[in-house]
C-alpha cells in the first residue's frame, strides 16, 4: 500500500470504516512508514479532541422536563363500555356493538387530530419567532406559501371586521405539509391550518369542538382542509370561518 | 467496521436517551439557545406522530436527525442555508497557508475553545458532517441516511471538511469565514 493511498484512506482509518482486511494492510504500513504514522496520529488527535469540544451544550433542567412530559405515552383510552358485555350476546346486539366500536375509534382518531393541532397552535403561541413571513397584507402572505406546500388558497380581506393577519408559516400533520396562518381579534391569536383534504383525515362528525378549552371549527371546502383554533367565542371563530369560506369562493 | 445500529422500542425509549444529544446538535445548527429548544422540541413531536413510518431494527438515531435537519431547513433560519448549492462545495476548502510550518506543530497547540471556535466557522454542511461522526460517533452509513446522500459524497464531504478545519486552526489568513453570522 503507497503512502498516497495509505493518505487518501486515513479518514476511513480513524473513523473504524475499512474492512477488517484493509485496515490490518494500513497497520502493517504504518509501523514501517513514520510519514503515515504520524498523519494517523495527528488525524486521531483531531477527531477525539473534536468529540470532546462537539459535546458542548447540555439541555436546561427545566427544557428537559417539560420534553419528557411531551413525550411520555398518552393512556390508552378505557374499552366502551359495551365491549365488556358477555359474548353471548344477541346477534342484533352485536352490530350495535360493531357500530359503537367503529363510532369510538373514528371519534378517538379525530380528537387525537385537534390534540395536535391544539399542540401545534400552543407551540406557535409559546415560540419567539412564531411565523415565518411576517405581514399584515394578504398579497404577501399567500405568495409565500407558493412553493412551500402543494396547494394554494385564498385569504379574505379583513378590513373593519376586527381581525388582523399576522403571518404564517408552514406546517406538517400526519406526514402532510401545510399551512398555519396566525390571525389577532382583541389580543387573542387564532390559528388557521389549511391541509389537503385526505381519506386518511377523521370523519369529522362535528365542524365544531372543544380541546383544553380551545374552540375550534373545521370544514372541508374545494379539496382543502380547515381548521380555525383559537380561545375566543366559538362565534368569532366562526365570523372567521365564514370569512375564509367566502374568500375561497371568489 | 462497526455492525449496522438497530433499534427497537417505543418512541419514549427511544427519543428520550437522545434529547441532550439533539438538543447539543440544535445548538450547533441554529447557534441559539431559544431556536435549539424549539427546534428539538418541533422534531419530537413530528417524530412522534410519524413514529408509525419508523422501521424498527434501524437506526433511530440517524432517523430522528433526519427529521430534525428537515425541520431545521425549513425554519427561518435554516431556510438561510437551503439556497446554497453543495455543487461548488470544493471552493469551500482553501488550501492551508504555505507557510512552511510544519502542520504537526500547528496542531499541538490547539484547544478546545479553538477547535469549538473552528466547528462555529465551518460552513453548516461540513458542520454537520463532522459533528454527526466525530461527535455523535455515527456510521457512514447512518450519516448517509441521516442526510440523505450517498456514502461517497459522505466521505468526500468529510475529508474536506475536515480540511477546512486543519486550515482554520492553522489561523490560514484565507480561512473559509462562516455562512451566517452566528448569534
Amino acid at each position: 500500500m503507497s503512502c498516497e493511498l495509505m493518505r487518501q484512506r486515513m479518514d476511513a482509518y480513524v473513523d473504524c470504516e475499512l474492512p477488517a482486511a484493509e485496515a490490518a494492510e494500513f497497520e502493517v504500513h504504518l509501523r514501517g512508514c513514520a510519514a503515515c504514522a504520524n498523519a494517523a496520529l495527528e488525524q486521531t488527535r483531531l477527531k477525539l479532541a473534536t468529540r470532546a469540544a462537539g459535546r458542548r451544550f447540555t439541555p436546561p433542567a427545566e427544557f428537559r422536563l417539560r420534553m419528557e412530559q411531551s413525550l411520555r405515552p398518552v393512556q390508552p383510552a378505557k374499552p366502551h363500555r359495551l365491549l365488556r358485555w358477555p359474548v353471548a350476546i344477541p346477534v342484533a346486539l352485536a352490530a350495535c356493538l360493531l357500530l359503537a366500536v367503529l363510532v369510538v375509534t373514528n371519534f378517538q382518531q379525530r380528537r387525537t387530530t385537534y390534540a395536535e393541532l391544539t399542540d401545534l397552535h400552543v407551540t406557535t403561541l409559546a415560540s419567539a419567532n412564531p411565523v415565518d413571513v411576517i405581514s399584515e397584507d394578504r398579497h404577501t402572505v399567500k405568495p409565500w406559501f407558493a412553493g412551500r406546500i402543494p396547494f394554494t388558497f385564498n385569504l379574505p380581506e379583513l378590513k373593519d371586521t376586527g381581525f388582523e393577519l399576522s403571518g404564517g408559516r408552514v406546517v406538517y400533520l400526519q406526514h402532510n405539509s401545510g399551512a398555519q396562518l396566525l390571525y389577532t381579534l382583541r389580543k387573542h391569536r387564532l390559528s388557521v391550518f389549511i391541509f389537503q383534504d385526505a381519506q386518511s383525515w377523521p370523519q369529522w362528525m362535528a365542524s365544531t369542538s372543544s380541546e383544553l378549552s380551545f374552540h375550534m371549527e373545521s370544514w372541508s371546502q374545494d379539496g382543502l382542509r380547515y381548521v380555525i383554533v383559537g380561545d375566543v367565542s366559538d362565534s368569532d371563530i366562526h365570523s372567521l370561518a365564514e370569512l375564509l369560506r367566502k374568500a375561497a369562493r371568489q | 467496521m462497526d455492525e449496522p445500529q438497530t433499534d427497537t422500542g417505543t418512541f419514549e425509549e427511544l427519543a428520550l436517551p437522545l434529547l441532550a444529544r439533539l438538543y447539543n446538535l440544535a445548538r450547533w445548527l441554529t447557534q441559539d439557545a431559544g431556536e435549539a429548544e424549539e427546534l428539538v422540541q418541533e422534531s419530537c413531536m413530528k417524530a412522534l406522530r410519524g413514529f408509525g413510518s419508523y422501521r424498527q431494527g434501524t437506526n433511530f438515531s440517524a432517523w430522528i436527525y433526519r427529521i430534525m435537519r428537515n425541520t431545521f431547513l425549513t425554519s427561518r433560519t435554516g431556510l438561510k442555508y437551503s439556497t446554497i448549492s453543495l455543487d461548488d462545495e470544493e471552493n469551500d476548502v482553501p488550501e492551508p497557508a504555505a507557510t512552511g510550518t510544519p502542520e504537526s506543530a500547528l496542531l499541538a497547540s490547539f484547544d478546545q475553545q479553538a477547535i469549538q471556535s473552528a466547528l462555529e466557522g465551518l460552513p453548516l454542511h461540513f458542520r454537520e458532517v463532522i459533528l454527526l461522526c466525530d461527535v455523535e460517533e455515527m456510521s457512514y452509513q447512518a450519516i448517509s441516511e441521516a442526510l440523505a446522500i450517498p456514502i461517497g459524497t459522505v466521505m468526500s464531504r468529510l475529508s474536506r471538511a475536515r480540511r477546512a478545519m486543519r486550515t482554520q486552526l492553522a489561523g490560514a489568513p484565507n480561512s473559509p469565514r462562516p455562512r451566517s453570522a452566528s448569534r
